[in-house]
């Protein structure tokens, strides 16, 4: 990506270059196409060379069990019973959100270590990465992870590296059944329209898109055959935000909170510009009175006004 | 005659220094991280990992430091009535209007409240700290309590450095407090001036030894 395409940086209080208009794109997830095949984790990895160790089973279809520094994105598997009685296997490709309005952006303290392009996409900087984790402190969805062997922090990166030469991310060419699409996001919302109205037409009336407000909308959506209770799909928030805990800290309170210590030292600049030092008058000294030592037994008895 | 008193042993003023030593670093290297227009501090350090990673060690030795010199003077800083009246005449205080005031021990209400603050600022930063360390430490703990403990670390550390500001200031402003802390002795006058009570203590215990 060209530099002008930056819209948003972290740890950055100037405004970005915002000259180029370019299309917001978007990553669309169609949950009920998704036969768990992991041919998307597979390709991740391919694109990225990105060889996460060989995990162990865990009985489960989840392997890796967790998003780690080297595996992107995973299929995390859910068996679902459905009040019919009916068994439903959900299968949620989870990865970056690719936010509107990062948490992992708004909490990274270093300058430029997080991005944000002017067609939506989230990008980390590893080399300006520190590796402090504020980032997985910020992020509503749970998704950087901090490698032990750099300890700098990893995500999807919605293969920016492609998008900026006009491919797709390689999940999305990989996807065997067309669950996976990538375009602009009117055009994937319009895409997921259609398989909204298909779906409902099939009996899943709360079928719907997930493009969580909360974060001012996200780059990859799902479509989700029970859009009014994400959580079932291995706990996708419900309604998504960034914490109230993560905008104080890192909100206006910074900036006043340092106009606050300033202040206290002006306070006590003016205070001796006003009042001046307080000092001690050599005719409060009193007569008479002989050498006072603290009782220490540790200490070596010294008077710096006794002749010695 | 006209002795000068001892107020801080050798040991005392070596703890002291080494916690102002590792909370200048420490606050410094906080500090490049608490604002992106402080980053630059990061450079003191070695750049943004260096500071990441000396930071929390830098706060540890600070904690266990201070630590150390709170062991030595919380007896000092129990509170007693004439502290409520001394606050009572902050203005006579902050005029240098002392004769006014009841007479003060070996610490008067402001450094007693300045210590109990700072204590409990160092607890709050190190339990935070710890949850906060994620090299080490934080996967052993929920991301709602990191996110509070990212708050209250930075809201602790900055009580800690507006206090630490005032305390430098009152160094400056009551002539004989630095040197006091730097080789540890005062003039009886500054004594009897600042610490009334404690005078006529230490005058009577050298009354009892010789
Ligand atoms: S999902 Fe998390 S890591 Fe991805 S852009 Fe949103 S806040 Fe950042
Ligand atoms: S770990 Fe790296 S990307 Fe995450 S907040 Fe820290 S510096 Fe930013």
């Amino acid at each position: 990506m060209a530099s002008q395409d930056i819209i948003a940086r972290s740890a950055t209080t100037t405004p970005m270059p915002s000259v180029r208009q370019m299309d917001d794109v978007a990553k669309l997830i169609d949950v009920s196409k998704c036969i768990g095949c992991k041919a998307c984790q597979v390709a991740c990895s391919e694109w990225n060379e990105l060889r996460d160790e060989v995990g162990h089973n865990h009985g489960v279809y989840d392997n890796p069990m967790d998003l780690t520094a080297e595996s992107w994105t995973v299929m995390r598997f859910t068996e679902y019973e459905s009040d019919a009685g009916n068994l439903e296997w959900l299968i949620r490709k989870d990865g970056c959100m690719h936010c509107a309005e990062p948490g992992c952006l708004a909490a990274c303290p270093s300058p430029g270590a997080i991005v944000k392009y002017a067609n939506g996409i989230v990008d980390f900087n590893q080399d300006k990465c520190i590796g402090c984790g504020y980032c997985i402190t910020g992020c509503p969805f749970n998704i950087p992870r901090i490698s032990q062997k750099d300890h700098k922090a990893y995500k999807c990166s919605l293969c920016s590296d492609r998008v900026s030469v006009g491919l797709e991310p390689a999940c999305v060419k990989t996807c065997p059944t067309g669950a996976i699409v990538f375009g602009s996001k009117e055009d994937m919302k319009e895409h997921a329209a259609e398989r909204i109205v298909d779906l409902k037409s099939r009996g899943f009336e709360n079928a719907g898109l997930y493009d969580p407000q909360g974060v001012g909308g996200t780059h990859v959506m799902y479509v989700l055959h029970h859009a009014d209770r994400p959580s079932l799909y291995a706990g996708l928030p419900d309604d998504p935000g960034i914490s109230p805990m993560v905008s104080l800290w890192k909100g206006v309170t910074k900036p006043l909170a340092l106009l606050g210590m300033g202040l206290v030292a002006l306070f006590g600049f003016f205070h001796y510009v006003r009042v001046g030092p307080n000092r001690v008058e050599e005719d409060e000294a009193p007569q008479g009175d002989a050498t006072v030592h603290k009782v220490d037994p540790s200490v070596r008895e010294f008077d710096p006004k006794s002749p010695s | 005659m006209n002795k000068d008193i001892e107020r801080y042993t050798p040991s005392e003023r070596s703890n002291h220094w080494a916690v102002a030593i590792l909370f200048f670093l420490a606050g410094l290297s906080g500090l490049a991280l608490f604002h992106p227009s402080l980053f630059w501090l990061s450079n003191f350090f070695g750049g943004g990992p260096w500071t990441r990673i000396l930071h929390p060690f830098l706060g540890v030795a600070m904690f266990i430091f201070f630590i150390w010199l709170a062991m030595r003077f919380a007896h000092h800083n129990r509170w007693e009535k004439a502290d409520g009246q001394w606050l009572k005449q902050w203005k006579d205080v902050v005029n240098n209007r002392e004769d006014k005031l009841p007479e003060v021990g070996r610490y008067n209400a402001g450094q007693k409240i300045l210590f109990w603050v700072l204590l409990l600022c160092m607890l709050v930063l190190l339990a935070t700290g710890v949850v906060i360390w994620r090299q080490y430490f934080s996967h052993l703990f929920g991301i709602e309590l990191i996110r509070i403990s990212a708050l209250l670390h930075a809201f602790a550390a900055w009580v800690l450095i507006c206090s630490i500001i005032v305390h430098i200031y009152a160094g400056i402003w009551i002539k004989g407090s630095i040197s006091a802390m730097l080789h540890g002795w005062v003039s009886r006058a500054w004594a009897r001036k600042h610490h009334g009570a404690w005078y006529k203590e230490v005058s009577k215990e050298e009354g009892g030894k010789h």
